[in-house]
This record gives C-alpha cells, structure tokens and sequence, in this order.
C-alpha cells in the first residue's frame, strides 16, 4: 500500500471505526443511534446558524492547540493553557471595559493585554524552569487554579460583589454584525480569522526565524545548545512565554467575541486542556493543530444539537464524541493493522 | 559440520538500499568468528537478522544444522542465541540481579524470588570469573562491570552463542584485557563468540577467524593466524591504508592558546584541573595524553566557555578569554570537536543540514534580519558532505539516522568550515573504523600546515604519537612532562600517564 493512501484510509477508518463504537454505546442505552448522527451532522452542518456557532467553538481551541503544541516544539510540557486563558480572557474583559479608546487601538490594546497576561502566567514557570529546574508541570498545573481563584476574586472586586464583570465597550469587541447576518445571528465573530493568522505566526516562528531555529535546539538538546552559545535559561524562558501568549489570545476569543465579558466560574473552562488533544491530534504542527481543533470544536458544537433533536442525554453525548475522539488519536495502531494486513497479503502471494 | 550458526546468503533491503547482499557466516563450535567491517558496512543489520529483528529477503539460517525462521528476539533466545548489545540494556536503579531477570521473573507463590535468581547469578558469574555482586545497583558500577552483567543476562538465559556488538567501545585499555579474559574463558565453557568490530587488533588477540563484509557485500572468511593487519583493513576498506600518517616537520610560530596556572573544579566542587599551564602554537598539534578522568573534560570545558575558571588565565591571540561566555570564544576563533558528539556535537533530532549552522546560523549570510535562509542553509550543508564524504541519503536526514563515523565526519567538516584559529579536537576518532580515522588525522595535519594550532586530546596512544608534534602528558589535572613524540616510547609515556615523572622513572629502571 502507498504512503499516501494509507495517510487518507488512517483517519477515516479512524473515524469511522469511533462511529461505529459511539453508535454501539447510544445502542445500549437505549437510544437510536442513526437518529444521534444525524442530530450530531446537523449540529455541525444543518444550518447557517450552527455552521457559525462550529466556527466560533473552534477558534479558542486553535489557540489552545497552538499553544501545548509550541512548548511540545520547544521541550517543554504547558500543562498551564488553562490558567493562561483564564487570565488572559480576564485582561482582555478588563481593558475592554475599562477604557474607553478609537476601535484602531482598543482592540488591538486588548488583544495584547490578552498575550500579556497569559505570557506572564506562563513567565513564572519558564523562570522557575531556567533557573531552579523545577518542573513546568508541577507549576503550570498549580498556576492553573491560581488563575481561576485569581479571576473570580478579581471579578468580585471589578462588579462590586456581582458575579460577572461589565460588558465590554463596542470598540473592544471582535463582534460582526456582518457574520452574525450571514450566519442566522450566531456568535461568529471575527476571532476565527486571528486563530488563522496565528497558525501562520507559529509555523513562521518555527521553521522561518533564528529564533526559533534556536527555540527548537534548546527544546532538543540543551548540552549541544549550550555548546553551540545559545542562551538556554532565555531560550526555556521565551518558549513559555510565546505559549502563554498564544493561550492568553485564546482567552481574549472568549471575551472579546463570544461573551464580551468574563463570568465567575466553578470550574475550569476545560478549552486549555482539550488544547493538550488538540495538539497532539495535530502531531504539534500548526497545520495540524487547525485540523484537529476543526474536529474538536465541531464534535463539541455539534454534540450539543443531539439531546435536543434526538434526546440523547449530554453524559452519553460525552461518550461518544470522547470516542471518536479517543479512536482517531489512536490511528497509529490502525496504521500497524494496516502494516499487518499489507503484510499478509504479500507472504500469501 | 559442527557449525552452530549458518548464515548463507544473506540478503536484506529498506526500500532501495541494500544493507547486506550476499553475506555468508559460519559460526564453530567454541571459537571466536570476528565479524568486520567499517561504520555502516552492514554488521549490525546482519547481526540484526539473527536476532530476529528483521527478516531477510534472502538466504538461510541454520541453528545447529537445522533451518530456522528467527521471527523475533524471544525466537532468537529459546535457539540459544544471546546478543551484548554496544548501548546497555539495563536499569540503572535495579540490582544486577532485577535487571537479569527482567522479563522472566522466577517467582514463588507469585512473588518474585530474588533469593534463589541471586544464587544462580552468583554460581554464573563465578564459573565464568565475571566477579559481579548480585546485589549491586547497577548505576553504582562501572561500565565494565555493567557489560559483565549484560553477558550474564545472556547465560542467565541459556545462551550458548553470545553476539557481543563491539564490546570495547566504551571500555578503559584494562578493562578490555578483562574482557578479552572473559570471552576465552566462555570458549573453554564450550561456548561460541561471535565479535563485531572494526578494531583490527582486538581481532589479531582474540579471534580465531574473520568474516568480512564492505558496503553490504560479504567479502570472505579468513583464518586470523593466516592473515595479518594490513591485509584485513584492505579487505575491510577495499584499499591499502596507511596506519601511520605521513606528516612532514612542523613549523611552529605565534603562541596561540595560552593557559597559565589554571585550576577547574567539577560539579561537586573537586579541583579536576590544578595549576595547570600550556602553549599551543600556531603551526603544530599539541597531544595531551592521558588516562580517562584526569581533568581531560574540565580542561576543555573551561578552554571553550562551558565551565567556570576557579583561578588562572586563558588567553587566545593574546587576548583574555577566562570566563568569557561560550559563543564569546567560539567567535574569537575556537573550533571545538567534542568528546561526546550526541551530548554536545549535535541535536540528533535536527536534519544534519541544521546542525552544519550551529554555530553560524544567526550571522550573515545564513541569518538575516532575524529570517534563517534554509537554502542556503542547504547548499552550505551540501558542499561539507560532499567534501568531508558524510555518507547521508541527504541533507535533509536527521542527524540521529547517520551512522557514528559519519556524524563526527560532519562535525569535523562544520568546525573546520569556521576556519578557527585554535582546534581542539577532543577524542576525534572514538569508534571509528581505520578508513575514517585516517581520514580524520589527515584533516587535523592540514589545519595544522595551513598555520593553525590544533590541541588533541585522546586516549589511545598511538593516535597521540602519530599525529602530535608535542605530546604534553596530563596526571591529576596537572601536566607533568612535555616529551617529543620522535624521543619518546609508548612505555615512557605509560609511565608518566601513570604519574611517574620521568627522571623518577628512569631511576627506578636503573636500580
């Protein structure tokens, strides 16, 4: 079998293989599960309106991915994705609220105060990393629940006790009366065509600059790095910093175009997480992390259309989705399966 | 026959290379069959193939004159077959005896029975005098001993024909005098040996015959007292080599590198090098000869930026460079092949190409304005393959892909390439096969006659007294004599290796 038919036939038997066992699951429990995939597709496809709401569900996943797959790139493990959004979408409802400024500069102002917060969150553990070798993991995971206490504390003090801060000002906001048309007024917003160009910043930074040529060295082999007279404290600095900077304008989606401002909250958002899926769906190229965000946010977007067109209760839709997503993460033991199959085939002749 | 092991007409292919083509191997019982050939001829894939790790496309095997298909190492295990790998298999914070009986744990009503294993082990390492604790971790012992429990995993398992894949790579001068002991005891044991290599003088002391191969086609079988070094290493490379690099009389002129009084600790704050102080001029190639572990590494560590000074000075051209920061030095003019070429010479996971610019890739032409051009980055990395002969399918394969001798042949080329003033070449040859090191010595001779400083560091003394105009002896951090390598032997130099000064040293002998 060619390389390239068995990089498409991966993902699809993949796919098809998560469907059938999702399909199995909504089987015993009762429910019909041709009636759950067509609630799912429409979900996704079935109007204009949930078209745009997948968009929309999307684009924070993008910079999730983005982010856990530029600290993978460069040696590091972000577990921290979560906290740095949450402090970044907090900076973005923040500026945009407070100030008031001509659109040319709010909202550029608050995207920036977005990447400057979710940088500085993710600062601390690069700084402990460099230079008293403390795990990333242990610090970004703690730094996570820092964030969510931080931010609802904050929330608190900014609405005077209320529970959620100010709606931001029109001149912050990602908002597009011109989406929101075309799309039967979803949320749509112009966050998707950041997510876009952010794609193309890492995969520049990555493979185009000096620097991260010298990111990438340092994320390999520190020694050979050190030998080469790169610095390699700034280098593990700057890594987390450029990934904190990424999940902080994940957080500025949320509140600069989703919601225009940020509510307490019980629990993490669980976008930063999923990021680490994203990812590594995407095998941490940024390409791929759009692709596997495509799926993410689209499974999720559209799971929600299935209690409601085909009452199916959330927690299975949760099962479901987690299996297709869990089969086409596994696509390398289909790609052995495959190898096998191949195999066989050509002993038998 | 008694032949234990047959390989008859090997082949074995990856896409359109062929690693082996033809090769045929028969093992006796209880000799030692020498498989050489250099880097990259084909030794480890055959070696691969029985053991089960890929199957050939062609040929047979016979174990004990039956046919057999080795599908997989546990297949290779149970015919009796044991492999000593170069790269040791074991966890280091095991005892010996976990980590023999990793994989098939004697248990006793379904606890591990560490007793009785420790008892085997013990009576195996006896009756071969391997003279290894049972119970020690294996992160406490040396690398010789960590070798001694790889071949007791092998008979721990019931090998009767043990692969060892070039055992003395990482092993000290006595430490491979204890090995070669070791495999002739196995033999009297009725074992069989077969000994990959590609040092010609292990195979002279310890193997019966040789099996050579050349760039995956088998070359014959010769018995080794019928044969001698120069016919081997001309079936091995396919030409006459020269052991001795010819060189003419160096000129020596401006002192180049100057260390004075220099003291380095390590990391636990040991002084390793002690008031220690050398010249190397521009025109000559100073040796530093030495036993491992003599303030070897700290000394270029501290020379190229990678270590802090306690005391002294460094000077180059000079100018000041003690305690300056790494690509300080390298940009004043310092060229440095590393003695661990994975740790520090390359990142591995980088396409060789990457690793051609690692210390140009931010400087005009490559970088500019903060943009690397890759294509140049390419045709810079092109022409250093093609001339240092990098054996690579490309520029673009990842470093970690290349074989040992061609990875240091890249290195060698990018730090030449710089055009240092000063290089320091820091066990260049460490397992390379003799094509490569008399490629490697001829480089350093050329630097050196275009009215560079070279400064060697090695362990093997012949390369120190081959290729130096100077040989300056270093015991306990301190160098304690500078000989002449025209007016000095081999036992003289071992002796003050040894850290007999020479005047002490003759005395003795007089007495």
């Amino acid at each position: 079998m060619s390389k390239r038919v068995v990089n498409i036939l991966v993902p699809l038997i993949s796919i098809v293989l998560g469907l059938i066992i999702g399909a199995i699951v909504m089987l015993i429990s009762g429910f019909n599960p041709v009636d759950g995939y067509i609630a799912l597709w429409n979900g996704v496809f079935g109007s204009s309106y949930n078209m745009g709401e997948t968009v929309r569900q999307i684009t924070p996943y993008v910079f999730a991915g983005l982010a856990v797959a530029f600290a993978f790139r460069t040696g590091l493990f972000n577990i921290g994705v979560e906290g740095q959004l949450i402090v970044g979408w907090l900076a973005a409802a923040y500026v945009g609220s407070a100030f008031e400024l001509p659109k040319i500069i709010h909202l550029p102002l608050a995207l920036l105060a977005a990447a400057a917060a979710g940088a500085l969150w993710a600062f601390i553990p690069g700084l402990l990393k460099a230079k008293l070798q403390v795990h990333e993991v242990i610090v970004t995971i703690m730094m996570n629940y820092i964030a969510l206490h931080v931010a609802n504390a904050t929330i608190s003090a900014l609405s005077d006790g209320g529970d959620k801060t100010e709606k931001i000002h029109d001149s912050a906001s990602l908002r597009s009366p011109f989406f929101e048309s075309l799309t039967d007024y979803s949320r749509l917003h112009w966050g998707f065509l950041i997510a876009l160009i952010a794609v193309l910043i890492m995969w520049f930074i990555l493979e185009k600059t000096t620097q991260g040529y010298e990111l990438k060295s340092v994320g390999f082999n520190q020694n050979a790095s050190e030998y080469a007279g790169m610095n390699v404290s700034k280098n593990i600095i700057l890594a987390m910093v450029i990934s904190g900077a990424f999940a902080g304008l994940g957080g500025a989606m949320e509140g600069l175009g989703t919601f225009g401002n940020i509510t307490k909250m019980t629990g993490f958002t669980g976008i930063g997480f999923d990021g680490i899926a994203v990812a590594l769906l995407g095998a941490n190229q940024p390409f791929g992390v759009l692709l596997g965000a495509i799926l993410f946010g689209g499974l999720k977007n559209g799971g929600l259309n299935m209690p409601n067109e085909a009452g199916i209760p959330v927690e299975i839709v949760s099962i479901v989705i987690a299996l297709i997503i869990f089969f086409v993460a596994s696509g390398y033991i289909i790609r052995v399966g495959l190898d096998r199959l191949s195999k066989k085939k050509k002993e038998g002749k | 026959m008694d032949y234990v092991i047959e390989m008859l007409g090997i082949r074995k292919q990856f896409g359109d290379f062929v690693a082996n083509d033809n090769i045929t191997l028969q093992l006796k019982k209880g000799e030692i069959h020498a498989l050489l050939g250099e880097n990259g001829a084909g030794k480890s894939t055959l070696m691969n193939v029985l053991f089960g790790l890929y199957q050939p496309e062609a040929g047979v095997i016979k174990v004990n004159g039956k046919e057999v298909k080795i599908t997989d190492p546990n297949k290779a295990n149970d015919l009796g077959i044991g492999m000593v790998h170069q790269h040791f298999m074991l966890v280091e914070n095991f005892t010996v005896t976990e980590n023999i009986i990793l994989g098939s744990e004697p248990t006793k009503m379904g606890l591990v029975n560490i007793r009785d294993a420790a008892k085997k082990v013990q009576q195996l390492s006896e009756k071969y005098g391997l003279n290894v604790d049972p119970y020690a971790k294996i992160e406490d012992i040396s690398v010789g001993m960590q070798q001694r429990v790889e071949i007791l995993k092998t008979l721990y398992r019931g090998a009767e024909m043990l692969i060892f894949d070039e055992p003395t790579a990482s092993l000290t001068p006595q430490e491979i005098n204890e090995l070669i002991q070791i495999m002739k005891r196995l033999i009297k044991e009725g074992k069989s040996i077969i000994l990959i290599t590609h040092k010609l003088k292990e195979i002279m002391d310890v193997s019966d015959r040789v099996t050579i191969i050349r760039k995956g086609q088998g070359i014959g079988t010769v018995t080794t007292a019928e044969t001698n070094p120069d016919q081997l290493a001309e079936m091995m490379v396919g030409r006459q080599v020269v052991f001795k690099t010819e060189k003419t009389t160096a000129h020596p002129k401006d002192v180049v590198l100057n260390i004075e009084n220099l003291t380095v600790q390590d990391n636990r704050g040991i002084d390793r090098v002690k008031d220690l102080s050398l010249a190397v001029r521009a025109g000559e190639i100073v040796g530093i000869a030495g036993i491992d572990g003599n303030g070897q590494s700290e000394l270029i560590e501290a020379i190229t930026g990678l270590r802090k000074v306690k005391s002294g000075q460094i000077s180059l051209n000079g100018k000041d460079i003690t305690g300056k920061k790494p690509r300080k030095i390298t940009e004043s003019g310092i060229g440095h092949i590393p003695q661990d070429r994975h740790k520090h010479g390359l990142v591995l996971d980088f396409p060789i190409g990457h690793n051609i610019v690692l210390q140009t890739y931010y400087q005009s032409p490559v970088s500019k304005g903060g943009i690397i051009d890759y294509k140049r980055v390419n045709s810079i990395a092109r022409n250093i393959i093609e001339e240092y002969d990098v054996r690579t399918p490309s520029e673009m394969t990842q470093a970690r892909a290349l074989s040992g001798g061609n990875q240091q042949k890249a290195i060698i080329g990018r730090e030449i390439n710089r055009d240092p003033d000063l290089l320091i070449a820091a066990l260049p040859t460490r397992g390379l096969d003799v094509g490569a090191i008399e490629f490697i010595h001829k480089r350093l001779i050329e630097q050196r006659d275009k009215g560079k400083a070279v400064l060697l560091i090695s362990f093997e003394l012949d390369e120190v007294m081959n290729v130096s105009d100077n040989i300056a002896v270093i015991h306990d951090g301190s160098i304690i004599d500078t000989v002449s390598p025209k007016e000095t032997t081999e036992q003289e130099l071992g002796l003050l290796m040894a850290g007999h000064s020479l005047g002490h040293s003759k005395k003795v002998g007089d007495a």
